[in-house]
């Protein structure tokens, strides 16, 4: 077979259904029971460490 | 020690570069030699005039790298107006033919300027913007100051190096007649080793970070710069023709090329102009209303979808050519689907503000955020219904694709990025607010109204122009001849460029504002400044 035909087959078939069933686990990942906490806590980086970064022990108490 | 490696470098490439000037086979290139050699021989003697001298202190670890940041609010600001100016320019150049001088001819007429306001908007006013933002954001939401020390400036410095040799490059002739990837190729090497160090600067960041995750903005962030890397080689591929000269032969002929060039073309959309420009979406909105963003969750969703559809979103621009019918519906496919993690991530943005929407009246910079997502929510609808092949047979080369193309570059990326300039200056400049908030008002207005006559003008003139071409008469012969089209397109094009000039004056008072709050807005007072820097919890 031609180096497109075995391409575009593999393509079409095997790479979509591994790229599909990635996307479907990041979605059932992102949706898993208990994962709010850490979204919350995710979501609020932005209100931390604005002016310096977080000291060495700072870090350590987290 | 490392100083006496970097002068025998600097002085190799002063001389090569004094070679290659002698021995350029054209204008373009002898001009840039130049501009290299003038560039490397003053490094030299900077670094030879700082060797063995004692070094100054550092402070690394203890505060954030902002000087680098600061310098790139700067280059955003300057390269917008140039941008835009050039944009202007050639707008009335469209209207009035007879600016075109002839004088210039070969210089300045508009086939040599047009990509020159192309670049200027995307790659100088959008690439330093996109450059200092994520260099301002991975280091607060690492909690770590950047990695790399002084590699960071060799990013800022060497992607202005890129900017001016690209920019003259146009003007001189010295290009490979790629859409948006006209730069020649050595040019291009010189991006891509900027474009490495710049992934370094920012994964290592991200690799020494003191917070358990990596925020959101920092994965659009991350694909923006993974992606563009690939797609600046892949699309690159070329053979010179001489070591002295600017010319090059594609590796990729005929339709592969095309497909290349507009898979390219419509990624450097998706990841430069979407996926970077979210990722300020990401941090700015949240801290400019001060609360977190709407939903995290639909944040991840919202960042897998869209680069997982982007990706094969090309092919619409090659409907009805050599291109298989089979990619082109392909493209067209997933362009159409690409409809909703767009507007997911509009829904996203916007929803941000439930509970802080009295904001819209008082705080014009989070209006001016507000807006730019509307707009991302109209070119995101507008984009994938004119890939729809019916569609698409109507607007394709008329100036509806110019319309769809500056509602999502002036609104969307303008718009965003001006929000993101007046949350910075204050931040990077220690001071307390911005110099005039009306002036702010001022700005948003004038860029709102320029961009709606701009886009409005150009839906008229396009539709118009497209329902012109395929105008036949009872004998199936043409209506009209091509200069019709063009002598109809006038009004229409003198209010495009009337939308250009109020855009470039928003800019212009946006430049005086943040001028006058670095000069003249009072400073953050060291106690209060203290009291801001709340530990981590």
């Amino acid at each position: 077979m031609e180096t497109y035909s075995l391409l575009r087959e593999f393509a079409d078939s095997w790479m979509l259904l591994v790229l599909f069933l990635f996307f479907t686990a990041v979605v059932v990942w992102a949706f898993r029971p208990g994962s709010r906490g850490v979204h919350d806590q995710t979501a609020a980086i932005p209100f931390r460490n604005e002016d310096r970064p977080a000291q060495p022990e700072e870090a350590r108490n987290k | 020690m490392s100083n006496y490696l970097k002068l025998v470098v600097l002085g190799l490439i002063t001389l090569f570069a004094m070679i290659a000037a002698n021995y350029a086979r054209d204008l373009a290139y002898q001009v840039h030699a130049l501009i290299v050699m003038l560039v490397a021989g003053g490094l030299f003697l900077w670094t030879l005039r700082n060797t063995d001298e004692p070094a100054p202190r550092q402070e690394a670890g203890l505060t954030y790298m902002d000087g680098v940041i600061r310098y790139g609010v700067t280059a955003t600001a300057f390269w917008g107006v140039v941008g835009f100016l050039v944009g202007v320019v050639i707008a009335f150049q469209l209207a009035f033919p007879e600016l075109n001088f002839a004088a210039l001819e070969g210089y300045g007429n508009f086939g040599r300027l047009r990509p020159l306001h192309t670049s200027a908007v995307i790659f100088a006013f959008g690439g330093n913007a996109l450059i200092a933002t994520s260099f301002y954001v991975v280091q607060r939401t690492s909690a770590a100051r950047l990695w790399g020390g002084n590699l960071a400036w060799f990013v800022f410095w060497g992607y202005q190096l890129f900017i001016v040799l690209a920019a003259t490059g146009y003007l001189l002739g010295g290009t490979q007649s790629k859409e948006y990837a006209e730069p020649e190729w050595y040019v291009d090497l010189w991006l891509t080793l900027v474009w490495v160090a710049y992934l370094a600067v920012f994964l290592g960041t991200i690799v020494k970070r003191k917070e358990p995750h990596i925020y959101v903005a920092n994965w659009f962030y991350l694909a923006f710069i993974v992606t563009i890397a690939m797609l600046h080689i892949v699309n690159n591929l070329s053979i010179p023709v001489s070591i002295f000269g600017s010319k090059s032969v594609q590796v990729f002929s005929g339709v592969q090329d095309a497909m290349v060039q507009w898979w390219y073309g419509h990624n450097a959309v998706g990841f430069f102009l979407t996926a970077g420009f979210l990722g300020m979406m990401y941090y700015f909105v949240p801290k400019q209303a001060g609360r977190p963003v709407y939903s995290y969750k639909l944040s991840i969703i919202h960042f897998w979808a869209l680069i997982f559809l982007y990706i094969w979103a090309g092919p619409h621009h090659l409907h009805y050519t050599a291109l298989p019918d089979w990619a082109s519906t392909l493209g067209m496919v997933f362009s159409v689907i690409l409809w909703m993690p767009s507007w997911g991530g509009m829904i996203n943005g916007l929803m941000t503000l439930s509970g802080a929407w009295d904001k819209l009246r008082t705080d014009p910079v989070i209006r001016m955020m507000v807006i730019s997502i509307g707009f991302y929510g109209m070119s995101t609808f507008e984009g994938p219904m004119m890939s729809i092949r019916a569609v698409n047979s109507l607007s394709h080369y008329t100036d509806w694709t110019i319309g769809h193309v500056h509602s999502g570059a002036l609104g969307w990326n303008g718009m965003i990025t001006f929000g993101a300039l007046y949350f910075l200056v204050p931040k990077l400049w220690n001071r307390e607010r911005l110099y005039s908030l009306s002036l702010v008002s001022w700005h948003f207005w004038l860029a709102t109204i320029g961009i709606v006559l701009y886009a409005a003008s150009m839906w008229v003139t396009g539709i118009m122009e497209g329902l012109m071409w395929r105008e036949v008469d009872a004998n199936g012969f043409l209506v009209n001849s091509f200069a019709d089209t063009v002598a109809a397109k006038f009004p229409m094009y003198v209010v495009r460029g009337l939308g250009g000039v109020m855009f470039l004056a928003g800019a212009l008072i946006m430049c005086y504002n943040l001028w006058m709050t670095v000069r003249r807005s009072p400073a953050v007072e060291a106690g209060q400044a203290a009291a801001h820097a709340t530990p981590a919890e």
